[in-house]
């Protein structure tokens, strides 16, 4: 039996992340029944965006011109870079306006498990940004996990191997903004009271 | 309804579906245990399903052979303690990965467990210099091969030598050799760290590196000889970082 276009529409929904096909369908017969004519919108916004959205050929951040405009705006700060896994926690930084520097996206973190290698990452790019611009600092601004430091621990390693003159640094691990010490774990309490600083 | 509760080390996280995972727990009465976690990406799991965490589990199933479900809370997060120090992190991915990959499911190891437990605590409370932690996991893989069936006899000479004169090891039988009995073969013979011999002897990082030597070749020739993928890569960068230091 040949598919219709409804079939087709939910298959495409079903593959987002956070969606099966039950909750597909429901989106698609919704979208027919009550909402036909923000079906052409939504259809010309993606095209939009497909069309619109780059990736930056420097940083990997999501812009609509290439290079972003972090890495074009004359403000930043351009001898300190910021190494960070995902888009997504590059808007977590820029939301809190506390850093002015540029940064380079990996596009993920060293996994066995989910068969990410070095080959997998971000990482010639980089090379490259280290030998073309004068970096200082690099700050390395990975989860506290497992795979995070793992990650964190190689990028040290090929940094050093060729520029030893640049200072590293990576996140604080510690007590929460609103933690209270109680209710902490063994772990968080420890790495704060290594990571504590003088007052 | 099969139900059991015990503390069990993380071993391995296998993501399944959008948010569940598959979860290898070595526990003291059940060995390796592997296990249905829900929602394992939730902000209340994630902290716990590191490998190397201590965790108390409450397994249950239908009937004994199926996978089962986990409920699971913290004990000791020794993952947050290590992951700072990279000599540490690589031996914990090391020590999690040969325990995942050489143990039988469901079989206890009461012993290998509380020698892992021990380790574990050294590396998470003790020093970060190699010197301070990197001794025990030589023991923790002789202990381990000794688990597997392969056990190392270094109390005497096999060479008919003097005990208290040892300096090597035969990769073939397992047993330490003194120096004047092996001088002839000592090409062919591994060396035989100082801490290991019966009066014992310096756990500096030289030592650390013949020991791992040592242990590296007989989990390849030994324990993971039938294993199609060998000594799991885990293991050999754990090697390679020690040696570059």
């Amino acid at each position: 039996m040949s598919k219709t276009p409804f079939d087709h529409l939910v298959k495409q929904f079903s593959l987002l992340p956070g969606l099966g096909p039950r909750s597909a369908k429901r989106i698609a017969l919704h979208m027919l029944t009550k909402g036909r004519g923000s079906m052409i919108d939504l259809a010309q916004t993606l095209r939009n965006t497909a069309d619109q959205m780059k990736i930056c050929s420097k940083c990997g951040n999501l812009d609509m011109i290439d290079v972003c405009a972090i890495c074009a705006s004359p403000k930043r700060d351009t001898k300190t870079l910021c190494i960070i896994a995902n888009i997504g926690d590059l808007w977590a930084i820029e939301r809190t306006h506390s850093y002015q520097g540029v940064y380079h996206v990996l596009g993920g973190v060293l996994s066995v498990i989910d068969g990410v290698t070095p080959d997998n990452l971000n990482l010639s790019d980089l090379e490259m940004r280290l030998e073309d611009e004068e970096i200082e600092e690099i700050i390395l601004a990975l989860s506290a996990t497992v795979d995070g430091q793992t990650t964190a621990h190689y990028v040290t390693d090929l940094i050093h191997r060729r520029h030893n003159q640049i200072n590293i640094s990576r996140l604080a691990h510690g007590m929460p903004v609103g933690g209270e010490l109680d209710y902490l774990d063994d772990g968080t309490i420890m790495t704060a009271f290594k990571s504590r600083r003088a007052i | 309804m099969e139900n059991w509760t015990d503390q069990g080390i993380v071993l391995h996280v296998l993501p399944h579906g959008e948010g569940a995972a598959v979860l290898k727990l070595f526990t003291e009465t059940r060995g390796l245990h592997a296990g249905y976690v829900h929602g394992a990406h939730s902000a209340s799991k994630r902290p716990l399903l590191e490998i190397g965490n201590l965790l108390h589990g409450d397994w249950h199933a239908k009937i004994d052979d199926q996978l089962g479900t986990y409920k699971l809370e913290l004990e000791q997060q020794f993952a947050a303690m290590i992951m700072e120090d990279r000599q540490k992190m690589a031996a914990l991915k090391a020590l999690t990965s040969l325990l995942s990959e050489s143990l039988p499911e469901r079989e206890a190891h009461p012993d290998l467990y509380h020698t892992t437990l021990a380790l574990l605590t050294i590396m998470a409370f003790g020093a970060d210099e190699i010197a301070a932690w990197g001794a025990a996991y030589v023991k923790w893989e002789i202990a381990l091969l000794r688990e597997l069936g392969f056990s190392l006899d270094l109390t005497r000479c096999a060479g008919g030598g003097s005990a208290q004169e040892l300096g090597y090891i035969s990769p073939k039988t397992g047993c330490a050799v003194s120096y004047s009995a092996g001088e002839p073969y000592k090409d062919k013979l591994l060396p035989l760290p100082a801490f290991l011999k019966p009066n014992g002897g310096p756990e500096d990082e030289e030592e650390i590196v013949k020991g791992l030597h040592m242990t590296g070749a007989f989990l390849e020739k030994w324990a993971f000889a039938q294993h199609t993928k060998g000594v799991p890569e885990a293991r050999r960068d754990f090697s390679i970082i020690i040696s570059q230091n």
